[in-house]
């Protein structure tokens, strides 16, 4: 479905160039898999080019065999693949509906629209028709930003720590959406993430460290590895210890 | 009613036909409709061009259409139209303006609308202001707006300039007595080389008397706007004004907001907020398949609901 051939991104810090992302090769077939791995490794910047908000400076991507490097944010979603932001984006007037409207990309009554909010705990008629501003939670949006994923129901769903500012109690119904969607969805769901119950129910992790892919296979493939190295970040290794 | 008369009628009043209840529909300076109910009086001024609308104490869901059409260019329309609001009454106005201006010469109305709501009175005032016509005369709408609202008065006012208006001043003036309430929800887009300002001073006398004024605009093309807000604060009161603008292309908006805190017990706020449309939203929208411009628009369409 997803393939990076020899993707790199380096940006330029002064007189020398940086590298953030550094020869990826990467095949992505699985129904769930989970990238994880230190601060800084560059894991945000690969969702963001996996969704087209940033291009990268070597390298192909191809999408269902597509090469899609060079389109556009619009139309890779077009072609289906969706992008929750970590830092979910606040609109002064459109309403928690509106959203979900236009992720679902057709009219939709008010009970399929509360139907994904509900999925994602939250109490539809509390929701519906709330603006998507400053008046709403950080964990508040982050659901909201899940629902309009589950409402797009993509090929290719890109998740980017979903899990941060979500309190454990949402945690906890959080794993419960994502083991629901993985049954649900019609594609494949891509996690960043740090955290040890959702590497546990990924078919695949992917490890990005210092801007290379450092291991990557099944669960009990890489999670020992991970633990014995220094690049394990150190919730997963509080988690793990 | 012409067709012309009907469209515009639907766009500044959502009037589809005649409406139901009282009305009086004004067009290039003539009534050509009149209806009133056993609670409301629609009555014509004899001093000067305009009329009193008269709600009986205790009136309860029911509403008045006033709407104004000029479809004659050149014209410069002037009315006074004074409400009385009785004693607990509960009603909606719907006002509102549409220039249609397809010659050389500048049209314009000019509205003073004085409002008296009683003791315990609730009113909504819905103002909506449009212009169209491929003339090169301008289309001119100057409201000025008194609101006296007695103890326990509320009163929340809606007005919305659609499009179309060359140029506008609208100015509100308030006084508030104890317990009473004013919400004030304005929405201006400009395009083009419109101008637009709007003035507001509200008199926070009241006892527990409080105001909201909340302005979202958008400026586009090369149009300005000017956005002075003033609430005293005089007495234990509560005063919040707001101003939140999106400007696009060269669009400027100058948010003047101020507060004026005459007792120790005033609790007065303002905000503004002034810039273009955020680059994570447009690329928010844009990850759900939208196109940059269709991102735009569902993001002003949105703010300007």
């Amino acid at each position: 479905m997803l393939e990076l051939q020899n993707v790199s991104y380096q940006v330029t810090e002064g007189a020398t160039e940086k590298g953030i992302l550094k020869n990826i090769n990467l095949k992505i077939d699985e129904d769930f898999v989970a990238i994880t791995g230190p601060n800084g490794g560059g894991k945000s910047t690969l969702a963001k080019m996996i969704a087209g908000i940033i291009k990268p400076t070597e390298g192909r991507i191809f999408f269902n065999g597509e090469d899609i490097t060079d389109l556009s944010i619009t139309e890779r979603a077009q072609k289906g693949i969706s992008f929750a932001f970590q830092q979910p984006v606040r609109f002064k007037g459109l309403t928690v509906k509106d959203l979900i409207t236009l992720a679902k990309g057709t009219k939709i009554s008010v009970a399929e629209a509360c139907s994904y909010l509900s999925e994602v705990g939250l109490c539809a008629k509390d929701y519906i028709d709330r603006e998507v501003n400053a008046s709403l939670s950080g964990g508040e949006l982050k659901r909201i930003e899940i629902a309009m994923i589950m409402a797009r129901g993509t090929q290719l769903s890109l998740f980017d720590e979903p899990e941060a500012g979500i309190d454990l109690w949402s945690f906890n119904n959080l794993i419960k959406v994502f083991e629901g969607m993985r049954e649900k969805i019609n594609g494949s769901i891509l996690i960043i993430s740090h955290q040890e119950r959702i590497l546990n129910i990924a078919d695949k992790i992917i490890v990005l460290a210092g801007g290379e892919v450092t291991a990557q296979g099944t669960k009990d493939e890489v999670l020992p590895k991970l633990l014995a190295s220094s690049e394990a970040c150190s919730t997963l290794m509080n988690k793990l210890a | 009613m012409d067709q012309l008369q009907k469209s515009m009628l639907e766009k500044i009043a959502d009037i589809h036909g005649i409406p139901e209840g009282a009305y009086n529909i004004r067009s290039d300076g003539q009534s050509i409709g009149r209806n009133t109910t056993a609670n409301i009086d629609i009555v014509t001024k004899t001093d000067k061009p305009g009329i009193d609308i008269i709600i009986k104490p205790g009136t309860k869901n029911e509403s008045v259409h006033i709407p104004v059409i000029l479809s004659e260019s050149g014209l410069k329309d002037m009315v006074y139209n004074d409400f009385y609001i009785g004693e607990g009454a509960d009603v909606v106005i719907v006002a509102g303006c549409g220039i249609s201006n397809c010659g050389a010469g500048d049209s314009e109305h000019d509205g003073i609308h004085t409002f008296y709501v009683e003791k315990n009175a609730k009113v909504k005032y819905i103002e909506k202001h449009y212009g169209e016509g491929d003339g090169t005369g301008e289309r001119i709408l100057n409201p000025t707006t008194i609101v006296h609202i007695k103890d326990g008065g509320y009163m929340e006012m809606e007005t919305t300039q659609i499009k179309g208006v060359d140029s506008t001043i609208r100015d509100t003036e308030a006084d508030l007595d104890d317990g009473a309430t004013l919400v004030i929800k304005e929405k201006i887009m400009t395009h083009g080389t419109q101008t637009a300002e709007t003035n507001f001073v509200v008199q926070l006398n009241g006892k527990d008397s409080s105001a909201n004024v909340i302005s979202r605009s958008v400026a586009k093309g090369e149009s300005s706007q000017v956005f002075n807000s003033k609430i005293c604060g005089n007495n234990q009161c509560y005063g919040h004004t707001e101003c939140d603008a999106i400007l696009m292309d060269n669009g400027r908006v100058n948010a003047v907001p101020s507060l004026d805190a005459n007792n120790l017990d005033a609790s007065l706020i303002h905000e503004a907020a002034i810039g273009k449309i955020a680059g994570d939203q447009l690329i928010k929208l844009m990850t759900l398949g939208l196109t940059e411009q269709q991102a735009e628009e569902e993001i002003i369409n949105g703010f300007m609901k």
